[in-house]
């Protein structure tokens, strides 16, 4: 009676723990037994495992084997475990020598030919893998060597199939296989300066998670800048606000006005992501299925823009055995885009309050309670009535002022109060259309701007968790960064009026904050608080 | 069909043959009723035992191990039962045990699997 033990990770939402695999090839009739809450994903691991195993050639043991996965209590799905599941059997049976597997955790799926194929969420496993020990090995198929291998700190062996991790394993250590298999060409990276591929060079090695790594400019896409959007320096000037602070925006306007166009060009403003930013990112977008398999590092922000029929669980993240990230958890560190936002569902709308203020967002479940982050730039678009057609200079909007009403009601106090900044997006005339030829600038002018800004935040900000002025808690924004009081003064009437929140006087004095910054102020005065105050305010004139 | 059944009593003759060895009375072999046949039944102390003898020529369509499922485990539960109550005597425990033969090269492998569940 021989066991074996290996160990592997269960994914919980986008953190993982270790789990240990225990297979025992003992007497009895010959057969499989799989316990410790497997799902019907994982359970179906009996049969590839047992193919994989005989058709790489390897005795499958005429016995009773007995897998447990422990702790038993934690649910474990999918197919991740079965490379765990085979090499503690081999270990149990002898083919390989047990000693060898205990240390090491094992990921991948297996083909019934014993290939690995590749498996969702490996790099918040991996993360969780890392955080066990200090000298972690970690086996992955070959496809998901190269996410494994963006956690630092950890040796990836990547495997293309059941015989030759047995041969690596039978070996003892190093060297493991060579990095180019013949006949297997690895995908190439994508060019760095592409269209849709991360831009400027990524800091890897250097500064670990929790370091702050230098951060790059975005380099131009050919396909998207600033400077295409002509008439509006009005909502340029807020979108250069809002990526300078993290503030949301509400662009308000008729159509064919420019409002999706100033969206799509804010992630252009944004610099890469931190590298601990990035992780966290790359993570979520690993659990949800949604990386590119050629470039496995999500280093740009990302631009979620669902459509306006999307549910509340596609937006927030749910689903009933896998609890999925919704499009508030792909948009972390990103932007989360609601074009035509009265058109969704009011109450889709008001379950992104919770996020908002919170950073992240807990799906409950029946099989439990998962917390997702999810610290967006929430950017909203909408039309100031149904029918969109122009109301002024003789237009002929045939809405009356209670359709409008309703329609623009649908976007709720409660979450227009969490938008820092509110911007009117008006037609322009052609003279205006000229005019303003001259003052367009490239999005690379204005990202320069943007960074310096934020390096600015990120410096005053040095030695708390926080790096942009819209994650600043209220209680620190009335301590150690409150403006002074003749700064606060613009406020005082409104908050005496009722037309200003508690919540509100916060987020205006976040966005003065990043006002200043973009001033090169060192600390917002009259002028920057006012014209937050009239951001905030913002439709109303 | 009549190689299979030669390899099938040649199977179950060996096994008789070893459990008489291992310490074990014979009682009956190829008991039948029409719900089904138990190959062998002995008596191992007190103990009764229900023996299902598994012969395969070879491995090609699974070993004779793992060809006994809990279904034919259940089927055999309810045999024994039904020829207990033919019975005047008692036993203390009932117990199935499987023993799969396997043929290499004119020799057989045997294994004894006491107490399958």
């Amino acid at each position: 009676m021989t066991v074996a033990r290996t160990r592997s990770v269960a994914l919980v939402g986008v953190t993982g723990s270790s789990v240990e695999v225990e297979a025992d090839v003992g007497n009895g009739l010959a057969g499989i037994h799989l316990i410790g809450l497997p799902d019907t994903a994982l359970s179906e691991a009996r049969e590839r495992v047992r193919s994989a195993m005989v058709n790489s050639h390897f005795p499958w043991p005429d016995a009773r084997i007995t897998v447990s996965l422990f702790p038993a209590s934690v649910p474990k799905r999918g197919s991740q475990f079965d490379l765990a599941i085979a090499v503690a059997i081999m270990g149990a049976a002898g083919v390989v020598p047990a000693a060898g597997i205990a240390a090491p955790f094992f990921l991948g799926e297996l083909g019934l030919d014993g290939r690995l194929r590749p498996v969702r969420g490996v790099l918040p496993a991996v993360l969780s893998a890392a955080r066990q020990d200090d000298d972690v090995t970690v086996v992955v198929p070959e496809a998901n060597a190269e996410e494994a291998s963006l956690v630092p700190g950890v040796r990836v062996v990547p495997a293309p199939d059941l015989r030759r991790l047995v041969e690596w394993l039978r070996a003892g250590d190093f060297p493991p296989f060579p990095p180019e298999h013949p006949g297997r060409p690895r995908p190439e990276r994508p060019e760095r300066s592409g269209p849709s591929g991360p831009s400027g060079p990524p800091e890897y090695g250097g500064p670990g998670p929790g370091e702050r790594a230098l951060p790059v400019l975005p380099a131009v896409r050919p396909h998207a800048d600033l400077s295409d959007v002509v008439g509006q320096p009005m909502a340029r000037r807020a979108l250069e606000v809002c990526a300078a602070g993290n503030h949301n925006l509400w662009m308000l306007g008729p159509p064919g006005t420019g409002k999706t166009l100033l969206a799509e060009r804010l992630p252009t403003l944004l610099p890469d992501l931190h590298l601990d930013h990035a992780l966290e990112v790359t993570a979520i977008h690993s659990v949800a299925g949604a990386l590119p398999p050629d470039s496995p590092m999500v280093f740009r922000p990302p631009f979620i823009s669902p459509h306006h029929t999307a549910t509340a669980a596609a937006i927030v993240g749910g689903g009933s055995s896998t609890v999925r990230p919704g499009a508030v958890s792909l948009a972390h560190r990103g932007i989360l885009f609601l074009d035509e936002a009265p058109e969704f569902p009011s109450h889709v709308l008001d379950s992104l309050r919770q996020p908002l203020e919170a950073g992240q967002v807990t799906v409950s479940r029946s099989i439990g309670s998962i917390t997702f982050p999810a610290r967006f730039i929430l950017v909203l678009a909408a039309n100031p009535c149904p029918c969109a057609r122009p109301q002024d200079k003789g237009g002929d909007c045939g809405c009356s002022p209670t359709t409008r009403r309703r329609y623009l009601g649908r976007l709720s106090g409660p979450l227009l109060d969490r938008i820092d900044m509110k911007v009117m997006v008006a037609r322009s005339s052609r003279r205006e259309l000229m005019a303003d030829r001259q003052f367009v600038e490239t999005s690379q002018t204005v990202a320069e701007r943007v960074l310096a800004a934020r390096s600015r935040a990120a410096e005053r900000l040095a030695g708390t968790p926080w790096r942009t002025n819209a994650e600043i808690p209220a209680a620190a924004l009335h301590s150690r960064f409150r403006p002074s009081d003749a700064a606060m003064r613009p406020m005082t009437s409104c908050l005496d009026s009722g037309s200003l929140s508690a919540r509100g006087l916060d987020r205006v004095v976040r966005v003065a904050w990043t006002l200043a910054d973009l001033a090169g102020k060192p600390r917002p005065d009259e002028n920057d608080t006012s014209a937050a105050l009239a951001l905030w305010l913002g439709l109303d004139p | 069909m009549a190689a299979k059944n030669d390899l099938g009593s040649h199977g179950e003759q060996l096994a008789a043959d070893y459990l008489r060895a291992e310490g074990m009375t014979i009682i009956e072999r190829n008991w039948r009723c029409r719900h089904g046949e138990i190959d062998i039944l002995a008596e191992d102390g007190s103990t009764l035992v229900v023996v299902e003898v598994k012969t395969r020529s070879s491995a090609s369509h699974g070993t004779a191990l793992e060809s006994v499922r809990p279904a034919k485990l259940a089927r055999l539960r309810a045999l024994a039962a039904k020829w207990l109550s033919a019975q005047s005597r008692t036993y203390a425990t009932v117990r199935i045990d499987v023993i799969a033969l396997e043929r290499f090269a004119g020799d057989y492998s045997l294994r004894h699997v006491r107490g399958a569940s």
